[in-house]
């Protein structure tokens, strides 16, 4: 039972993959696309194996990108969900700081590259501050709407219960907002990911990135490796999304906030 | 049959003190479009120690801004609501209330929300599972403690939030329709059971419903409610002893009583607003 669960959920994903390399080998093997244009899986799969370790290698830029993720997402994330709390604690600062982090939204976090590097020069905090000022509003939001759709039957119980004030808050409010926040962590990250390897692309900060990683590879030869870092982003894209994913359905299954498939 | 009728339409006279009052008490609702609405007008009425009241009236009644009121989530606009001749001004653990949803804590087990009771009682930690597995044990849930809400049928969150009630030992127990939304069977089956509780435990009980004869076979006295602006319009004694039997003839015939008196009331106000039956 448990065994074909996995496999259900399984299969749909390996067939797209199988599909994928299949349609690519058949395109490359046949010369339909030049390799110029679109190597062939297994040139791919060279250049990929051949570029793992060394400095310049895509472990090392891996681990670079990474860092730089958990740094800038981890200071937006607390700085947010504290403008978050303050938000729906106040009408006068959801009104205002509110207001301005919905506007902070509608701007593509690249778009304060250019003023980032005016004001900190082509540098790691340029960088960092891209990714911070793109998960910053998407935490505040996701906080304030989290806490503000806690159903009032749950505080109307707790406060016939005898709870009020920062106790309310903390046995009632908190629990209740978790899945709501979690779902606006979910989007940050994903918001903060793409600003990161915006920024690494545009080639500033010292450190290696993916984003270097690809922007130094910019070049017909390198071909096979432009693939396959782009395949490694990926990648990492769907395994950190895949994490979230299940903590997500941890806590929603817990509360029944989960629909049986 | 008229020798059989156990009402009488004179106000409680029982020795037991007065544990709720009202006493003029109105309030008003400005509605989201701006409209003014009369919830309740000068009702006034008390509940003796131990007593257990119904309040039935047509929908709209303001049957729930009287248990708000008592409950301490609202603020009467004109007149006082007390408790131990006090004002009540906020809501507390003497009195419980039970809302139609069972209104139980998605992330906590059964067992955790008896204890989250518990603990705003201030029970000492070491204490805690014990005195919730008692409560729980009480409506026949000890079984199913380690179970999340979402996993009990709709009866049984009913019973987990009556535990959770009871936990706090509240000298009041405030209803609102709470098994409005389950089918007969369940309903009648935990009226049983709280027939049951009530009988044990002796706390002074107020329970809204629409149902008279939810009413009939839970309360010593039924309050009739008129249309909004909601006042008591009759009082009905019940003195049938406990435990009640559903089909018991005399419960019956109030039932017929109160029906016909509400059906008044209803056509009543659908001739004020020139409704008739038959026109619409």
């Amino acid at each position: 039972m448990q065994g074909k669960r996995v496999f259900d959920r399984v299969w749909p994903r390996l067939a797209l993959v199988a599909g994928i390399l299949f349609v690519w080998w058949a395109v490359t093997a046949s010369g339909l696309i030049g390799p110029e244009k679109l190597p062939s899986p297994a040139d791919v799969w060279n250049a990929f194996t051949s570029h793992v370790t060394g400095a310049d290698g895509l472990l090392a830029a891996a681990r670079g990108t990474l860092i730089r993720l958990a740094f800038a997402l981890g200071v937006a994330v607390v700085v947010g969900t504290l403008i978050g709390f303050a938000m729906a604690a106040s009408v006068v600062v959801q009104r205002s700081i509110g207001t301005l982090m919905t506007a902070l939204q509608s701007l593509p976090s690249i778009a304060w590259l250019p003023l980032a590097l005016i004001w900190f020069g082509p540098t790691e905090r340029a960088v960092m501050f891209v990714v911070f000022i793109g998960g910053v509003p998407a935490v505040a939001i996701a906080t304030a709407t989290s806490i503000r759709q806690v159903s009032p039957l749950f505080t109307r119980a707790a406060r016939t219960m005898g709870a009020r004030g920062w106790t309310l808050q903390r046995t009632v409010v908190l629990p209740a907002c978790v899945p709501g926040y979690w779902t606006g962590l979910q989007q940050a990250w994903a918001v903060a990911w793409r600003a990161l390897l915006a920024a690494e692309i545009i080639r500033i900060g010292a450190a290696r990135g993916l984003g270097h990683l690809l922007e130094a590879s910019t070049s017909a030869e390198n071909i096979s490796l432009i693939i396959a870092i782009m395949g490694v982003i990926v990648v990492i894209g769907l395994v950190i999304d895949l994490l979230f994913s299940v903590v997500d359905r941890r806590i929603r299954r817990k509360r029944g906030l989960l629909v049986p498939a | 049959m008229s020798d059989a009728r156990p009402l009488s339409l004179v106000p409680d006279l029982s020795e037991a003190p007065v544990k709720l009052s009202f006493r003029d008490v109105s309030k008003a609702y400005t509605t989201g479009s701006g409209t003014v609405v009369e919830a309740i007008r000068d009702v006034s009425f008390e509940v003796g120690t131990g007593e257990f009241v119904c309040l039935i009236g047509p929908s709209g009644c303001g049957k729930s801004t009287i248990l708000n009121l008592l409950a301490g989530l609202e603020r009467p606009d004109d007149g006082e609501v007390l408790l131990d001749g006090a004002t009540v001004v906020e809501p507390g653990p003497d009195r419980a209330l039970l809302f139609q949803d069972p209104a139980l804590f998605p992330w906590l087990s059964v067992r955790g929300n008896v204890e989250y009771a518990l603990r705003l009682r201030g029970t000492p930690e070491g204490e805690l599972r014990d005195t919730a597995e008692h409560w729980l044990e009480r409506v026949h849930l000890a079984a199913f403690a380690d179970l999340q809400p979402h996993e009990l049928s709709g009866g049984m969150r009913h019973r987990a939030a009556i535990a959770r009630a009871l936990a706090c030992r509240p000298q009041v127990l405030l209803a609102d329709e709470p098994f409005g939304a389950l089918d007969a069977q369940m309903r009648e089956i935990l009226q049983v059971e709280l027939q049951q509780v009530w009988s044990e435990l002796g706390n002074t009980f107020v329970f809204v419903t629409h149902n008279i004869r939810e009413a009939t076979f839970l309360a010593d006295r039924v309050i009739l409610l008129s249309a909004r602006p909601g006042r008591p319009i009759e009082e009905y004694r019940i003195t049938t002893p406990r435990p009640r039997r559903f089909d018991d003839a005399l419960l019956r015939s109030v039932v017929l009583d109160i029906h016909e008196r509400l059906s008044e009331e209803v056509e009543r106000v659908a001739g004020e607003e020139g409704l008739r039956p038959g026109m619409a």
